[in-house]
C-alpha cells in the first residue's frame, strides 16, 4: 500500500528548487512528447526556451515578453494577497474586462481631445472597474457569508456578456462599418498606454514591476501584511492578534479586482488597441497558475510571470516554424503547473510503501 | 519614433535578407494564419485544404507554413509578425478578427503581401477577398423552408457582423418564400468554433422546437447534437462535412479557397501582385454546394439546383426586391437587385425576422 506522510520539517532548500525541478520535468516530459509527434525535442526546446530570448529574431520577441508577461505578473500579485489570507478570487478575468470596459470607456467619451489629463483619467477609471467588480463577492460574503470562489467566478461571464454587448453597442466604432469593435486606441495618442511600443514597454509594465515592489513591502514591513499572512497560515491566532476578517476580505478582494481592472485598462489601451468581443485570453486564469508557480511571493510571481510569457512565445515560435499543434503547446504548459505541484507534494510529504498486514 | 524606424530599418535589411535567400532557393514562402485548429472540419480545415493544394500545385517552388487556433486581437498580431520576420513573401490571415493586426503588421513589412479574408481594411500591400456565402444560404434557406414541419428554423449566428446576417437574411428570404409560416429563431455563440458552446446553442434551439438547425460557426458539433435529437437536420458548414451524410446533413456550402490562393501565390511568384479587392460566388466556384441527399424530396431537389444553376449564370440574385427592412421601411423595389455597397455593410434584418441584432 502506498501512503503519503507529513514531513515534521519540509526542507527548505527543497521548497526552493522544486519550481526549477519543474522546469527541468517539464522540459524533459515535454520533449518526450514532441518526440513522439515527431519533431525533434531538442531543437523544440530550443525554440521555446532560447530563441525568444537570444534567437535571431531576439529584438522582436524580447520586448513581447513584456508586453505578454506584464498582465499575468499585474493580475496575479493581486491575487496572491487573497491566496496568502485564503481568500479566493477566481474571477480577475471578469475584473481584467470590466476595468478594460471602464477605462476604455472614458478614453473614447473624451476622444478625439487631445489632453494630458486623459490617459491618467482612464487609469483611475480601469482601476475603479475592476474593484467595483471585486466588491460584488467581497460584499456578498461579508454580508451574507456567500462562497467567493462561485461568485467571482460567475461574474466573470456576465463581463463576458457585457464585454460582448459594448462592443456591439455603446461603444461600437462609429465609423466601423457596422462591424463590432471599439475605435482603435493606438490611433488616438492622448489614450494610448504606450510608452515605447517597440520596446515593448506601456504603462502596464511600469504598473506590475511597481506593484512587485509594494506587495513586497507590504507583506514583509507592514501591519496590514503581517495579517494577511497569519490570516493564512494560523486563522485562530489571527483573530487574536486583532485581525477583523471582513475588513481583510474587502481588501484583498477589492485589491486585487483593482489590479486586475489596471490591467485590462493598459491591455486595451495599448497591446490590444480596441474593445472587441474577443478581448480576453485568459489572462485572470493563467495568473492563477502565475501566482500559485510564483510560491505567492512578489518577487517568485515576477519570475513565473517571466517563464509564463517565455512558454507562451516559444510556444508561438514553435509553433509556427516546427509546425508543433497548438493543442502541443498547451500540454506543455499543463505540465509545468502539474510537475509544480506534484513536487510540491513530495516537499511536504514523504511516499511510504508499507505492506498492508491483514489484523 | 526613432525606435520604430528602427524596427522598420531591421524589418528591411531582414527583408533583404530573405529576398537574398529567396534568390538561393527560388523558393517562395507563403504563410497562412487560422482561427481554429485545422482539424475544425469546417472553415480552417477548407483554408487548410486550399494551403495544401498550392502546394500540390507548384511542389518545390513554394513553402507553406501555418499557425492553427490563433486567438483574434493582441496576440494575432505577433503571429503574423514571426511569420513575416521568417521570411514569408506572402501572408493569409483568415479571420475576420485579424483586419486591424494584419494591417498593423503590413505598415512594418511593406516587402511582404499580406490577403485577408472578409475584412474590408486594404493597403499598398494588403488585399481583401471573401465568398458570397449568402449565395449558398439562399438554396440552403430554400430547402430549410421546404423540410421544416415546426416551421421553426434554428440558427446558429457565430458574431453579429454583415457577413453573418447576410447569410441569415438570405435564407429566411428564401425559406419565407416556400413556407410563408416558417419562422428563425437565432442563437448567437460570439465564438467560430467552440464545439461545447455550438452544441449548446443547437440543443437549445432544437429544444424550442427547430427542427432544422443552420449554422454560422465552424464546426460539426450542431450536427452532432441534430442527429442525437433524431428528427432534426441540418447543413454542412464551410465544408462538407460529408460525415454526417448518412445522418442530419441534407446539403453544405463549401468554401474552396484553392484556385484563388493558387493564383494569388503565382502572382507573387511572377511579380504580378496588386492589392485587390475579390468577392466570388457560385459562379466562379469559390462557393460551392454540396451533395444533397435523398432526405429532400425529388421536386425540391430539382429547384435547388436550379436556383443554383440561375445564381451561377447571373440570371438570379438571392436579394432582389421586392423586400423590407424589418421595421417595415422599403429596402429594394420591385425587380431592383441589392448593391454590393450594402451587401458589405449590412446592418438589418429583412421583414419578417423576430428579435433583434444583439446591441
Amino acid at each position: 500500500m502506498i501512503r503519503l506522510e507529513k514531513r515534521p520539517q519540509p526542507s527548505r532548500v527543497w521548497r526552493l528548487a522544486t519550481p526549477l525541478l519543474a522546469v527541468l520535468a517539464t522540459m524533459i516530459a515535454g520533449g518526450l512528447l514532441f518526440a513522439v509527434l515527431g519533431k525533434n525535442p531538442v531543437e523544440a526546446i530550443r525554440t521555446i526556451f532560447w530563441d525568444p530570448l537570444f534567437g535571431e529574431f531576439a529584438f522582436y520577441y524580447r520586448p513581447q515578453l513584456l508586453v505578454k508577461g506584464a498582465p499575468l505578473v499585474l493580475i496575479a500579485i493581486g491575487l496572491s494577497l487573497g491566496f496568502r489570507a485564503g481568500i479566493w478570487n477566481i474571477g480577475a478575468e471578469g475584473q481584467y474586462i470590466i476595468g478594460a470596459l471602464t477605462g476604455a470607456g472614458v478614453g473614447l467619451a473624451f476622444y478625439p481631445l487631445d489632453a494630458w489629463f486623459v490617459f491618467p483619467l482612464m487609469v483611475i477609471a480601469g482601476a475603479l472597474g475592476g474593484w467595483a467588480w471585486a466588491m460584488i463577492p467581497a460584499v456578498l460574503k461579508v454580508r451574507f457569508g456567500t462562497n467567493e470562489i462561485l461568485v467571482s467566478l460567475m461574474l466573470v461571464y456576465v463581463a463576458e456578456q457585457l464585454l460582448a454587448s459594448m462592443s456591439l453597442g455603446l461603444l461600437r466604432n462609429p465609423e466601423g462599418m457596422g462591424f463590432p469593435g471599439s475605435r482603435n486606441l493606438n490611433d488616438y495618442a492622448a489614450g494610448s498606454s504606450w510608452i515605447n511600443q517597440n520596446a515593448g514597454l506601456h504603462w502596464g509594465v511600469a504598473a506590475a514591476l511597481i506593484a512587485v515592489i509594494f506587495a513586497y513591502v507590504l507583506l514583509n514591513r507592514h501591519m496590514l501584511g503581517y495579517h494577511i499572512r497569519l490570516t493564512g497560515e494560523a486563522p485562530r491566532a489571527a483573530r487574536f492578534a486583532g485581525v477583523r476578517p471582513a475588513r481583510l476580505i474587502l481588501f484583498c478582494l477589492g485589491t486585487s479586482g483593482a489590479l486586475a481592472g489596471l490591467a485590462g485598462l493598459f491591455e486595451v489601451s495599448g497591446p490590444s488597441g480596441q474593445v472587441s468581443i474577443d478581448f480576453n485570453v485568459g489572462y485572470g486564469f493563467t495568473a492563477i497558475i502565475v501566482a500559485f508557480l510564483g510560491r505567492l511571493h512578489p518577487v517568485g510571481i515576477l519570475l513565473a510571470g517571466a517563464l509564463m510569457a517565455l512558454t507562451y512565445i516559444g510556444g508561438e515560435i514553435a509553433q509556427g516554424n516546427l509546425g508543433l499543434p497548438a493543442a502541443a503547446i498547451q500540454v506543455f504548459q499543463g505540465m509545468l503547473l502539474f510537475f509544480l505541484l506534484a513536487f510540491d507534494l513530495l516537499t511536504d510529504y514523504r511516499v511510504r510503501v508499507t505492506r498492508s498486514e491483514v489484523a | 519614433m526613432k525606435r520604430r524606424t528602427l524596427l522598420a530599418g531591421a524589418a528591411m535589411a531582414l527583408g533583404l535578407a530573405a529576398g537574398a535567400a529567396v534568390a538561393q532557393d527560388d523558393k517562395t514562402k507563403v504563410g497562412f494564419i487560422y482561427v481554429g485548429p485545422v482539424g475544425d472540419g469546417g472553415w480552417t480545415y477548407e483554408h487548410d485544404k486550399a494551403r495544401q493544394a498550392v502546394e500540390a500545385e507548384y511542389g518545390d517552388k513554394v513553402e507553406t507554413v501555418y499557425q492553427e487556433s490563433v486567438p483574434e486581437g493582441a496576440d494575432a498580431e505577433r503571429a503574423i509578425t514571426q511569420m513575416a520576420l521568417q521570411g514569408a513573401d506572402l501572408i493569409f490571415t483568415t479571420s475576420f478578427g485579424f483586419m486591424d493586426p494584419t494591417i498593423n503588421v503590413a505598415k512594418k513589412f511593406p516587402d511582404v503581401k499580406f490577403e485577408h479574408a472578409t475584412g474590408y481594411k486594404t493597403a499598398d500591400n494588403v488585399s481583401v477577398y471573401s465568398a458570397r456565402f449568402y449565395e449558398g444560404r439562399a438554396i440552403q434557406g430554400h430547402i430549410a423552408g421546404n423540410m421544416t414541419e415546426s416551421n421553426i428554423i434554428g440558427y446558429i449566428g457565430s458574431y453579429p457582423i454583415p457577413e453573418v446576417i447576410r447569410g441569415i437574411n438570405s435564407a429566411f428570404i428564401h425559406a419565407r418564400k416556400v413556407n410563408p409560416d416558417v419562422q428563425f429563431k437565432i442563437v448567437w455563440a460570439y465564438t467560430w468554433f467552440d464545439p461545447a458552446k455550438e452544441a449548446d446553442a443547437a440543443r437549445t434551439l432544437i429544444e424550442q422546437g427547430a427542427d432544422v438547425i443552420l449554422q454560422h460557426t465552424d464546426s460539426t458539433a450542431p450536427l452532432a447534437a441534430a442527429e442525437a435529437a433524431g428528427d432534426v437536420i441540418g447543413f454542412g458548414q464551410a465544408s462538407d462535412m460529408a460525415e454526417y451524410k448518412d445522418g442530419p446533413r441534407v446539403s453544405s456550402i463549401i468554401d474552396d479557397w484553392a484556385p484563388y490562393y493558387i493564383e494569388r501565390v503565382g502572382a507573387v511568384m511572377d511579380g504580378t501582385w496588386e492589392t485587390s479587392n475579390r468577392w466570388d460566388g457560385i459562379g466562379a466556384g469559390m462557393v460551392g454546394i454540396g451533395e444533397i441527399t435523398d432526405r429532400v424530396p425529388e421536386d425540391v431537389k430539382a429547384e435547388a439546383l436550379a436556383m443554383k444553376e440561375a445564381i451561377a449564370a447571373g440570371e438570379y440574385h438571392p436579394f432582389t426586391g421586392p423586400l423590407n427592412k424589418q421595421d417595415g421601411s422599403q429596402w429594394l423595389a420591385e425587380g431592383e437587385v441589392a448593391s454590393d455597397e450594402t451587401l458589405l455593410g449590412m446592418n438589418f434584418y429583412v421583414e419578417g425576422i423576430e428579435g433583434d441584432i444583439p446591441e
